[in-house]
This record gives structure tokens, sequence and C-alpha cells, in this order.
């Protein structure tokens, strides 16, 4: 049976645009705003990642480390995340949501109890920031057994060698990132030089879904569109940010900017 | 299980495949992109201590800039006025900066220059690895930048002058509890943004593994040299030894123990115990914290259940840090090395004790392992020794001490 992830990409491929894939943290900045903001925002986006948020985080840029504090100051724990996941899979069951994080976490909880709370609850896919290949090997096919998508990211500075392992060892998604940075930094490098390389990443295997993260905004999104995928988190939270600033309700915002990046790729 | 250390093999190098100590301390869990910049120091360390020119370098530079071999004194008033053990120090704040953190700072830019790269950046908590990296980065002639806490640049302006008399920049950093966890993070961070022009130096033996390496046998200088003068000392190992040091990340212990690892010798840790009613403080050894992961490696690290870092507390800078290098952990579950805390309090009387009876006046940081002699010394029989590695000078506490004791001695 095929993935939701993979059916998610599919469908766009059909539709002949990539996929737009939000990222947002669990409890931004409440419990109820962030399954809100889940619930509003599917409508327009194909596939959403759900930071699950850490006060130690070692590649995240300042706006999702914001994000992540509010957050965590609101008190949110795993298992509230999980409790997301539960209520937004339980009115759009279709819609694939991979969870995002540190795997500290995951080690604290159990890497079996995890995969447990992720089955029960709906999660589809992982993405695990600091535990690169070959180091998730193990973890990898724990996630596979479940038919729980782990995703594996590529680097600018990944070799091809090691390119091609890491494409062997991955499952429905591929992420890469489009330069040097934490997340959330600005496009430092041109659109077209990045998909230079993630052509070239594509031609290794070109059934991959490969998407790109990093850095895009609604200025950029477009010109990157020839991609499977493409990934907006850091504008996102940004905006939260602002609108909480400025006494606005983020909910609301946040499902017209990204109404607005949907427009830009279709 | 009883993790076991193995005799014919450098401590940093007891490691499996996947950079594990003892099969759970250690390792490297990184974000991808820092996955070739780590291999490509790997491999280039892995050449350069195997390199005799490279070694004549290193030991030129120990020698000529960092002012090598630094004293071993007996602490004669120390040991009259405890009476019991002979307490012997072994004063590494003699060495150029003040403290051990010259070594590292030094041979991650002789490290630097044979990468080619012309910029480095690092992380401070006390503001001696920071002030290491800004002089020797002006020495070798590299562009250093220096991540540290916000707190701490106003608890250690000394060494933040110093800094910036090298020409250093600094970048305070004011996430967190602004201390040397966020200062290390953010290192981390600007890291993964530069990492093609850029070289980092991690402040202690913490971090993704190649970072522990470098770090612990650049610090092992200072046992070579205290086994040479022990034995100048006393002819032979003393058969009742035991070797006292302040562990934060570790690497100052590390380094004074390095050479003693296959004798006799006792080694005691000592961790950061806070404030003596409070619930925080800065020993995970000592407080039985769990096996967590922070920055790249997995380590006994303060952390709630959900594996959310803990806040810590201490009154020095440089031990504030909740986790600990796993080559500690890998020491203190095979039971080569005891670790235990002492408090604020504690810290501040020794260093009260030593200033007034001795010519050595320690910084808050070995003030914690001279806690510990202190304690011990007067239960030992006169034939024991206990050498304190004084791994720091005073002089960058002064505004803490003055305002916590009233006046400041040195
Ligand atoms: C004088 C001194 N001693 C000890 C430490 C603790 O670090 P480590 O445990 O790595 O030696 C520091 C750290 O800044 C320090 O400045």
């Amino acid at each position: 049976m095929k993935s939701k992830i993979a059916l998610a990409f599919n469908n766009c491929k059909k539709e002949k645009r990539p996929a737009l894939i939000t990222y947002t943290v669990a409890g931004d900045n409440t419990k109820n705003n962030s399954l809100k903001i889940l619930n509003k925002i599917s409508k327009h986006a194909d596939i959403l990642e759900l930071g699950f948020p850490h006060n130690t985080p070692i590649a995240d840029g300042g706006q999702i480390q914001g994000s992540s504090h509010r957050a965590l100051k609101n008190g949110i724990k795993l298992k509230d995340v999980f409790q997301i996941v539960k209520k937004f899979k339980k009115n759009n069951p279709h819609k694939p949501i991979i969870l995002m994080g540190y795997f500290n976490l995951i080690y604290q909880n159990g890497e079996n109890n995890f995969l447990e709370s992720c089955k029960s609850s709906g999660v589809d896919g992982l993405i695990i920031v600091d535990l690169p290949y070959p180091e998730n090997k193990n973890f990898a096919n724990k996630c596979k057994k479940k038919s729980i998508n782990f995703i594996q990211l590529l680097s600018p500075t990944t070799s091809k060698d090691r390119i091609k392992k890491i494409i062997k060892n991955s499952h429905d998604m591929i992420y890469y990132i489009s330069m040097l940075s934490t997340t959330g930094g600005r496009l430092k490098v041109s659109p077209k030089k990045i998909l230079q390389n993630y052509n070239t990443i594509k031609r290794i295997n070109p059934k991959k879904n490969l998407v790109i993260g990093f850095g895009i905004t609604e200025k950029t999104i477009s010109s990157l569109k020839s991609a499977n995928g493409l990934v907006v988190g850091s504008m996102l939270c940004k905006i939260i940010t602002n609108s909480l600033k400025m006494g606005q309700n983020p909910v609301t915002k946040l499902d017209k900017v990204v109404y607005n990046l949907k427009k830009k790729i279709i | 299980m009883k993790l076991k250390i193995r005799k014919n093999l450098p401590l940093i190098d007891q490691h499996d495949k996947n950079f594990m100590y003892g099969g759970k301390f250690g390792g490297n869990f990184i974000p991808e992109t820092l996955k070739k910049p780590i291999d490509d120091l790997t491999k280039l360390f892995g050449k350069l201590r195997k390199n005799k020119n490279f070694l004549k370098e290193r030991d030129h530079y120990f020698e000529t800039y960092v002012g090598a071999p630094t004293p071993f004194i007996k602490l004669e008033n120390l040991t009259d006025h405890l009476g019991g053990a002979q307490i012997y120090a072994k004063v590494v704040s003699e060495a150029n900066g003040g403290a051990h953190k010259i070594y590292n700072a030094t041979v991650h830019c002789l490290i630097a220059k044979k990468a080619g790269k012309k910029y480095v950046v690092g992380d401070t908590g006390a503001g001696y690895a920071g002030k290491m990296l800004s002089m020797a980065a002006k020495k070798f002639g590299l562009k250093c930048k220096i991540f540290m806490g916000a707190k701490d640049i106003k608890r250690q302006r000394p060494n933040v002058e110093a800094m910036r008399k090298n020409g250093a920049e600094i970048i305070p950093v004011t996430t967190g509890s602004q201390t040397l966890v966020d200062a290390v993070s953010e290192c981390m961070r600007y890291w993964v943004s530069n990492c093609d022009t850029t070289h980092m130096c991690v402040g202690s033996t913490v971090g993704p593994n190649i970072f522990i390496k470098i770090c612990a046998w650049s610090t092992a200088q200072i046992s070579r040299e205290l086994m040479k003068q022990v034995k100048e000392e006393f002819g032979i190992i003393p058969e009742k030894l035991k070797l006292i040091n302040c562990v934060g990340g570790g690497s100052s212990a590390a380094g004074f123990w390095n050479e003693f690892m296959n004798t006799h010798a006792q080694f005691i840790g000592v961790e950061a115990g806070g404030p003596k009613n409070s619930k925080l403080h800065a020993a995970p050894l000592t407080n039985g914290s769990k096996i967590g992961i922070l920055h790249g490696a997995a380590q006994y690290v303060i952390q709630d259940k959900e594996g959310q870092i803990g806040s810590t507390d201490s009154i020095s800078a440089g031990l504030d840090y909740p986790g600990i290098s796993p080559l500690h952990c890998f020491l203190k579950d095979a039971k080569r090395a005891r670790y235990t805390s002492a408090s604020d309090e504690e810290a501040l009387y020794a260093y009260q004790l030593v200033s007034k009876l001795e010519n050595i006046s320690p910084s808050l940081e070995p003030s914690h392992a001279f806690a510990e002699a202190i304690k011990l010394a007067p239960k030992l029989k006169s034939s024991e020794v206990i050498i304190v590695n004084s791994c720091g000078d005073s002089l960058k506490d002064k505004d803490i001490i003055k305002q916590k004791l009233g006046s400041y001695i040195r």
C-alpha cells in the first residue's frame, strides 16, 4: 500500500506542480491555535510538518527558536504534540503529517514508545535533525517496519558517494537543504544554483520525491517550482511572531499566507 | 555491565565505529550539513597527530608560546594547616593567558592553518576558552569570533576585555539561560552556516567526537609534564596519590589524568554543586543525571523527563554547564574516576584559604577542586599525596569574589 506521503506527491505530479509543505511548531502559540492553524492551512498545503520543540536546538535559526520557545513556555509536552496530530487527523485523515525535531526527545521517550505514539496518533513521517546517516539506520528501519516514513536529509556539503548511499536508504521522501544555513537564513544561494544541485541529485534516482527547504519565502518560492516539493517554515514562524506582536490572529493570518504561497506554485 | 578502559590505547581512541565510548557515550548527533566538515576535520587531525613535523610544531609552540612546563609546587602552608596528606598543585594557571584553555586553542589554530581556513569561531563560559582562542588566533593570523552568554559577559569582565584587546568579535548570546550551554549552541549554529570558510573550536571535551579528541589530545600536555615532575619530586609515583580536578566540560581533568591512566593514581573529579540550599547545580555525574544528547554527543546531562535540557546554577561560569564530556561518563562507569561536587560556598572558602596561605590564587573553577582537597586531606596520612590542578587564576573572578566575600585577595 502506498503511503499518504507518496500519494500526496503523486497527486501533485498529476497537477504538474510541486507539493507545498509547511512547517509550524506544535503548541505555537498555544495548543489550540496550532491545531487551528493545521486545520486551516491543510486546505492549501499538501504535506504538513509539525515541529516538536526542543530547548537546545543546534540547527535552528532565530524564527523557529522563537516559535519553540513560545510553545515550551506554554508547557507543550510530547503527549500534547501527539494529541494535536490525533485531533487533526480526525478531520483530515488523508493529509500527511510529518513530525520534525531532535533525537533527545525520542531517546528519553524510548524509540519504540515514541513510534507507538506516532502510529496511534496518525503520524506519517519523521525528520530527525540530529540523527544523520548511517547512525540513523537502526531507527529508520524501525520506522519502516511501522510504515512510518523516515525522511533523510541531504545538504550542499553531502558528497556524491554519500548522497547515493542515503538515497538508497531513503523511503518516500528526501529533503534537500538548499544552502549552508540553519533554518530561516536568508536565501544566500541563487535559485538557479539550488536547482542545479537539486537536478544532480535527482538524476541519481528520478523516482524519489526530493523536496527543497531552508530559506524559502513568498519571494523565492515560484523560482523553485520545478522541484517535487517545497518546504516553507521559518517564514510561517515569523508571521506568527509578527501577528502576535501586532495583536492579530495568527490563525487567519497564516491561512492567508499559505493560500498565497500555493497560488505562486500552481 | 561494567565498562573497561583498555590499556594500550589512548582514552580518546577507545570508541566504536559510531564514535561511542563504552557503547553509549559520545557519537556524532549532528545535522547533515556538518557531516562533511566533521569528516574532513577527523581525517586531517588523524593525519596530523601522526605527523612528526606537526608534533614538533606543537611542542615548539607549547614551549615558547604557552610556556611549558608549568610549575609543580608543594603547598607547604596548606598542608601544615590541614595536617594530613601532602598537598601539591600543578600551577597550570601559569600558562600563557592564565588557564589550560590555551592548549586546545593553540592546537585548533594550528589545525585551522593546515586546513586553509582564515576564520575561527569558538564558545566560552568563563571567558578563558574565548580569551585563549582570540590570543592564538591573533598569533597565527586568523580572524576570530567568540560566542558568549550575556550573563557570562557580565560576570567575567576581565576576560571579555582581553578578548576585545586581541581583536576578537564577541557575540553576546541572549537565548535561554544566557550561559555556556547557549553559547555552544549558538556557535554550532553559526558553524552550520559558515563551515565552508570557518574553523570551529569547541572550548572543552564536549561536542561531536572530533572536538572531544582534539581537546583532550591538547590538554594531555598537562599530565605529560606532571608525570616527569612527579617522578623528579618523589622518584616514583607515590603509592597513595590522588589527582583532583574540577570538571565543567572536562578538558582540564582529561588532560591532567591522561598520562596516569594506566597507573594506580586515583582520579577525583569535582563538579559544581551550585548554591548550598538550591536545587540547581551543574553536577550531572554526582547527582545521577540520565544519559541524553547535548551538543551532538550522548552523555549524562541535566534534563527533565521529556528530554529538555535543564537549568543549572554555579558561581563558576566555567563549570556552569548541564552536560559533561563523554570521556568522563566513560571513566565514571568504568569506575576509573570518582566524581563528587563542591558547593558555591565551599569553593569560595577554598579560594580564600588557598589565596591566604599560598602564593597561588585559584579561580572559582579550580577552587572547587581545592574544596575537595581541603575536605579530604585531614583524613589522610602524611605519606599520602594530593595534587590539585590549579587551572585558572582568580583575577577574572575579582568582581564576584568581592561581592560575595566583601574583599578580594590574591
Ligand atoms: C579555569 C577553568 N577551569 C575549568 C574550566 C572548566 O572546563 P573544563 O572542565 O573543560 O576544564 C574552565 C572553563 O571555562 C576554566 O576556565
